[in-house]
């Protein structure tokens, strides 16, 4: 990994986290760590006719599961449940426009596997080997 | 500036550990993990290999030469473990895999057969897990009760705290000789002393200490203390618990097998003298001859010598590391009062935002909540990035490491 990973684009995300907070009104409200390193991720979603209506995260940690998490969150807004089931390592990947490395990218996944575990919440499903093992 | 002492040849130890030539990164290795491991020396490395090219065995009860040469290797280790840290007898002496497994063979074979509900188990804010989650297991089986002395803003232990917590009903007295987090050299002589006074046990955790710094048992008069050999230049999967005669030999066995037994019939068994009451089955005999060939290695630098050199260059790296805007160090501000280990955040880069940066730059160093989550709860912190010296680091590598850290602040435009 190359320190290169800190762009301006991580940087900002961290320091100026959007949609960071409380949702009122949630319909479901989901936390979880990574017990390696501590970060924690909760994500609060409001759905509507099957959809992310609207979404808030809150969480400690590094830059790289922060804004990870705070841009996963602005993709998922007005997606519908099943968009959102279907995102991957890939496009979190994508979003951050780097490649963390082998060590740092359970960092990276931490919000995505809360943004699912929270959606197979919501539809009482129960949750896949591959959400599991995302962190 | 601390003077130049001079007590070890640093450029002269560095030859001893082929680790050091390696670059990581393109850069050359600034190894600053050593509270989590340290490197191996060569003569460790050798004392390994030539068990197993030469006379690899299982050890005590083969009637044959390799047998023989294997277990007098074996206990030849056990003794001079017990040299090292001045026990009395060589039985005081249990090999385990590391600290924690010690401090769970107390906590379940004397734990289970002396504490009750209502007694109490005092332990500090500044205990690695290993030294916490034990007693929460026996506290949770026996209904006794656990608590925890806080630290003042230096990092050292209140100790009001420990005056007013340590009473009668105090069956045990769980502490950290020195801190894997904050570095602090904790009192453990006078907290020994409170202990007994109230009749209770006092068990060391000298997983930080035993490696940096002369340890003697008798001194500090402790019951128990626990320490991992892959901390101080040995193999990991070795460790030591040394416990007074007195209390082993009462103590029912933690785990049973083969080794362990006088006898064995199909309704009842007796047990084996200690030490070997305590070491079911096929014990880490490489590991041990390993901490065996470490500990020799220790004492031809000369473990005091070890100490001065590291509180030169924790305090060096104290000052150098206060010249770095947005720094801030936890633990107590005196060299003195710390073993080798110095942990710090920088601005609001996360602890482990920064160890990627470093690590680009050849330096290891560890971040995260250092198996203290208490601890950081208490500072009222997620996590904190920490250096940590040996007797082969260097004040050049504390430069390189400052350097680094300038670059880090930079990058994240502090």
């Amino acid at each position: 990994m190359s320190s290169d990973i800190y762009k301006d684009i991580i940087l900002d995300y961290y320091r100026h986290p959007r949609n960071f907070g409380d949702l009122p009104n949630a319909d479901i409200r989901v936390k979880d760590a990574n017990p390696l390193c501590g970060d924690v991720i909760e994500m609060q979603l409001k759905v509507q006719d099957g959809k992310v209506e609207d979404i808030r995260f809150k969480g400690k940690g590094c830059a790289i599961s922060q804004a990870s998490a705070s841009m996963l969150t602005e993709t998922v807004k007005g997606k519908t449940l099943d968009e959102t089931k279907a995102l991957g390592k890939q496009d979190v990947l994508n979003l951050l426009g780097i490649d963390p490395g082998p060590t740092r990218i359970k960092c990276a996944l931490l919000g995505l596997k809360v943004m699912k575990l929270a959606v197979y919440g919501f539809l009482g499903q129960s949750v896949t080997d591959e959400v599991k093992q995302l962190v | 500036m601390v003077q130049k002492l001079d007590t070890i040849n640093t450029s002269k130890i560095r030859e001893d550990f082929p680790i050091l030539k390696r670059q990581v990164n393109g850069k050359p290795l600034v190894y600053f993990d050593n509270a989590a491991t340290s490197q191996k020396p060569t003569a460790v490395i050798e004392a390994i290999a030539s068990y197993y090219k030469n006379y690899n065995a299982n050890i005590h009860r083969g009637i044959h030469k390799l047998a023989e040469e294997a277990t007098l290797a074996y206990e030849d280790a056990r003794e001079k473990s017990a040299k090292f840290v001045n026990a009395g007898y060589p039985e005081e002496i249990i090999f385990v895999r590391n600290a924690t497994e010690g401090i769970n063979l107390v906590a379940n074979s004397w734990g289970r057969t002396n504490v009750g509900k209502g007694d109490k188990i005092v332990i500090t804010i500044m205990e690695h897990h290993s030294n916490i989650v034990p007693w929460q297991l026996l506290a949770q089986q026996t209904g006794a009760q656990i608590e925890f002395i806080e630290i003042t803003d230096d990092g050292m232990l209140r100790q009001d705290q420990l005056e007013r917590a340590i009473d009668n009903s105090t069956k045990i007295v769980a502490v950290t000789h020195a801190s894997n987090v904050l570095g602090t050299i904790n009192p453990v002589n006078t907290i020994g002393k409170l202990a007994h006074r109230h009749g209770a046990l006092f068990l060391v955790d000298a997983a930080q200490s035993v490696p940096h710094m002369k340890v003697d048992v008798r001194d500090i008069d402790c019951d128990f203390m626990v320490f991992s050999g892959h901390k101080m230049m040995s193999p990991t999967g070795i460790g030591v618990l040394y416990g007074k005669r007195e209390h082993l030999e009462r103590m029912p066995p933690f785990l049973g097998g083969g080794e362990m037994i006088k006898e064995v019939h199909t309704t009842n068994a007796s047990w084996n003298d200690i030490p070997y009451k305590f070491e079911a089955g096929t014990p880490d005999i490489a590991g041990v001859i390993g901490l065996g060939a470490a500990i020799d290695y220790l004492n031809r630098l000369g473990i005091e010598n070890i100490h001065v050199h590291e509180q030169q260059i924790t305090g060096y790296a104290l000052s150098k590391i206060s010249t770095v805007e947005g720094v801030k160090v936890y633990g107590p501000k005196s060299p003195k009062d710390r073993v080798g280990v110095i942990s710090f955040n920088l601005g609001d880069i996360h602890a482990h935002d920064l160890a990627s940066i470093l690590d680009e730059e050849g330096i290891a160093i560890r971040s995260g909540h250092h198996c203290a989550q208490p601890l950081m709860e208490f500072i009222g912190v997620p996590a904190m990035s920490r250096i940590s010296f040996y007797a082969y680091n260097t004040e050049e590598e504390v430069d390189v490491f400052t350097e680094a850290l300038g670059k880090a602040g930079r990058l994240f435009k502090l």
